[in-house]
């Protein structure tokens, strides 16, 4: 039943070394390039103590905080997808031989990785990923394999983004699963984390640390934690029969209004961490004797992305914003059986036009066409 | 006579119509025969008869003089052949070329023409079975236009 | 080469290159060093590459009983589909599939069959074809309309003859532009749905081909008074991994790779009309 502990600030370093020790490459935020991102890093003091951010649409900034806690930032611009499911990967090689070519797969033993710091709402994006390249009717081996043995160390959030909505899609800000251990960071009266074991690695790890049992008040402080998180969400969205609101406004002229100021940079799909889509490439070198081919993140806001001969199928930027978001809170229900979002904000943050997700659901269900949207 | 107006109402396109109508549109009716290869008629030409194929099969053609006659549309038994004796001023668009032999039954155009100006809810029967047929043609002819097996 | 890896290509030599048209030929693969050949249904697909070239998805094109070899009739329209123009007997391009849904054709015993093919689209029907012809006497009236655009355009063109002579099937061929010597119907392919002998209480119809042409055959098939759920439609999308894993193929909230190509009507029906969808 006891499976909230208490370590301190040292302990949590012990158990960044102890994993370390166990062969794994540690991957957590560090403080780069004037944002939080996911890298390798060493141990406790690569952490960004003292860092926090500020969100808007289409804005992202680092704050100096007035104390040294470790996990106080939100959504950070990398998504965890980079680690499982790599913005390009060679997928295979062909060589030419006498009687043809031979080709040998690339899908080999990775790096075998910790994720340090990972949030609710990216436990569900993990999940999600999971549910399309692992368990549909084909299995991705490049990805299963990166997959298969991380150890992921989560972090409750004690705080919300501005252009964060978890709450409303229900992926947070707690996080209940998906993690071998779970870190509430708790600043007062001394610094010190609250963690939650989710599975025997992560129990197992925890007993090679300093620990002791929580007590009902530092139970109590995390949760209160997490509901200031909940509280201080910046942005909402009503999913109520969603998937009938999009399908039944295909022909909105919001659509249309939102395709003029948006880029089509694909931003928002590159921050995203459940997007998956991806394109192949194929290269040869100049003897023309070895073949590789390349998968790399693709958007479905590229205007070939749709491509069929004779021409691209979503010609028009509003029938690709279309697609991007009906596929995210609509037909990705009918394809995985749950929403294709998790509310971290990120495409609102990195949008350079400020088009903000929750505020296009928002206009589309008050001007909802064909009362697709409400209640049966 | 009697057997004329007999043919005339197994031909699909006066299906359903009234007695009264049927009699009138028979009065101008003459059973017609061609050989294979015989022209219905030619380009350029008046249009004094409306066609309706009993039998066989007739090509819609245009000739031109680098391509020689190219096919536009093909049409058979059941089938009727010639609109351009409805409108003014009444010369045929293309040739109508017997594939086979053909027998058909001809319609004076000048008498149905006479008939409907003379009895316009007869005139609005016999606009009223065209229509949808021309819309048929049309429609065929923009989804021919948009060429959708095209080459690269 | 790693078996499990369904993103891995296995080599297949060319037997057969055979020229169907200006720019359509016919590839015969033999597949029979695959453990298992290439088993596949009516309507399937297969990704072949050309080394150093790349990847495309190409229906099956011939008979499903033959498992040791693959027919892909190829329009030569894109960089891969040109290499694969270039290839001759001997040579080896790389296999992976057969992917997607089938068409339903055990579910056409007893029944008419209306079979509606545009252009290219003949491909993926003709292992329908066979599959109806080797045992014709379990089939009512077999009915095949094929639209091209030009004479010149007509695919497998002895075989229709022969089906029509020999295989107690309605065959009817229009094109949209006749030539001097073209003495058959010119006219769009939906045309021809007016003489197709059926009970539309009573059969079954498969259409593939540009979807203009399906939007339309469709419409008129309804009109028969064929019913939706009788109806199967067989839909493009770019594709560039064929297991749902690149995203490029969605239609709606089908994928066309693993759910689809061959659709039933009522599946597709509520997306098919919307634009840029």
């Amino acid at each position: 039943m006891e499976n909230r502990f208490l370590i301190t600030l040292e302990g949590l370093g012990a158990l960044l070394a102890e994993l370390k020790g166990m062969g794994r490459t540690l991957i957590g935020p560090v403080v780069r390039d004037g944002a939080i991102v996911y890298d390798e890093i060493t141990g406790l003091r690569d952490l960004p103590a003292g860092w926090g951010d500020v969100q808007e649409a289409g804005r992202y900034r680092l704050e100096k905080r007035d104390d040294g806690a470790l996990f106080a930032y939100n959504s950070s611009p990398m998504a965890w997808k980079r680690f499982l499911h790599p913005p390009a990967l060679t997928l295979w090689k062909a060589r030419r031989r006498d009687d043809g070519f031979r080709i040998e797969s690339e899908a080999q033993a990775p790096p075998l990785h910790a994720f340090i710091g990972v949030r609710a709402c990216d436990l569900r994006a993990i999940a999600i990923q999971d549910r399309v390249l692992m368990e549909d009717r084909f299995r991705d081996p490049h990805y299963a394999a990166r997959r298969r043995d991380v150890f992921i160390l989560a972090a409750q959030c004690a705080q919300a983004g501005n252009t964060c909505f978890c709450a409303s899609m229900d992926s947070g800000p707690r996080a209940t699963q998906g993690f071998d251990l779970a870190l509430t960071e708790l600043l007062h009266p001394e610094h010190r984390f609250l963690l939650e074991v989710g599975s025997e690695a992560g129990g197992r790890l925890l007993s090679r640390v300093p620990h002791q049992v929580a007590g009902e008040a530092d139970w109590a402080a995390a949760l209160q934690a997490t509901e200031n998180a909940r509280a201080q969400m910046g942005r909402h969205v009503d999913t109520r029969n969603i998937k009938t609101l999009l399908y039944g406004n295909a022909e909105h002229p919001r659509w249309e209004e939102t395709a003029q100021r948006c880029l089509a940079c694909a931003n928002c799909t590159m921050v995203c961490p459940t997007c998956f889509c991806t394109a192949i490439e194929d290269h040869t070198d100049l003897e023309g004797s070895e073949a590789r081919r390349v998968r790399h993140w693709d958007s479905c806001f590229t205007s070939q992305f749709s491509h069929i001969h004779g021409g691209v199928v979503r010609a028009g930027i509003a029938s690709r914003y279309r697609q991007w978001l009906t596929h995210k809170l609509a037909s990705w229900q009918d394809q995985f059986g749950t929403l294709g979002c998790v509310g971290c904000g990120r495409c609102i943050s990195w949008c350079p036009e400020g088009i903000d997700i929750t505020e296009e659901l928002a206009v589309i269900r008050a001007q909802d066409q064909n009362g697709a949207g409400e209640d049966a | 006579m009697e057997d004329l107006k007999r043919i005339v109402t197994e031909h699909p396109f006066f299906e359903g119509m009234e007695e009264e109508h049927l009699a009138l549109v028979a009065g101008c009716a003459r059973n017609m025969r061609f050989r294979g290869g015989e022209f219905l008629f030619r380009e350029g030409e008046a249009a004094n008869t409306f066609y309706c194929l009993r039998a066989g099969e007739v090509a819609l053609e245009i000739h031109s003089p680098h391509k020689g006659a190219i096919r536009i549309a093909r049409r058979g038994a059941g089938d009727v052949v010639g609109w351009s004796w409805i409108v003014a001023p009444y010369r045929w668009f293309c040739d109508a070329r017997a594939l086979g032999e053909v027998r058909a039954l001809g319609f004076d155009a000048v008498c149905l023409r006479g008939k409907w100006e003379a009895d316009k809810a007869f005139g609005y029967e016999m606009y009223r079975r065209f229509v949808p047929l021309m819309l048929a043609n049309l429609q065929a002819t923009r989804m021919q236009m948009l060429d959708v097996y095209g080459r690269q | 080469m790693d078996a499990s890896d369904p993103l891995c290509p296995r080599p297949a030599p060319v037997r057969a290159v055979h020229h169907e048209t200006a720019d359509v030929f016919t590839l015969i693969l033999d597949v029979s060093a695959i453990p298992g050949g290439a088993a596949f249904a009516p309507g399937q697909f297969m990704m072949l590459y050309v080394f150093g070239v790349g990847e495309a998805p190409i229906s099956i094109s011939g008979d499903a009983r033959d498992s040791r070899t693959l027919a892909h009739t190829i329009r030569a329209v894109g960089g891969v589909t040109r290499a694969l123009r270039n290839l001759r007997p001997g040579d080896v391009l790389g296999v992976r599939g057969p992917y997607g849904s089938a068409w339903p054709v055990a579910a056409a015993r007893g029944r008419d069959v209306v079979i509606v093919a545009g252009g290219i689209g003949l491909a993926p029907l003709r292992p329908v074809i066979y599959h109806l012809l080797r045992r014709r006497e379990d089939y009512g009236h077999i009915n095949i309309c094929c639209g091209a655009r030009s004479p010149g355009d007509i695919l497998y063109t002895g075989e229709l003859q022969r089906w029509r002579e020999e295989g107690d099937m309605q065959v009817m061929v229009t094109v949209d532009h006749g030539d001097p010597g073209w003495r058959g119907q010119v006219g769009v392919v939906t045309e021809l749905l007016d003489r197709v002998r059926c009970d539309p209480a009573n059969t079954l119809a498969f259409t593939c081909g540009p979807e203009i042409m399906m939007r339309f055959t469709v419409r008129k098939l309804r009109e028969l008074g064929i019913a939706g759920e009788a109806i199967h439609v067989s839909m493009e999308r770019n594709m560039h991994c064929a297991v749902g894993f690149c995203g490029h193929c969605q239609f709606g909230p089908l994928f066309v790779c693993k759910d689809g190509p061959v659709f039933p009507w009522p599946r597709i029906a509520p997306f098919f009309g919307i634009r840029e969808l």
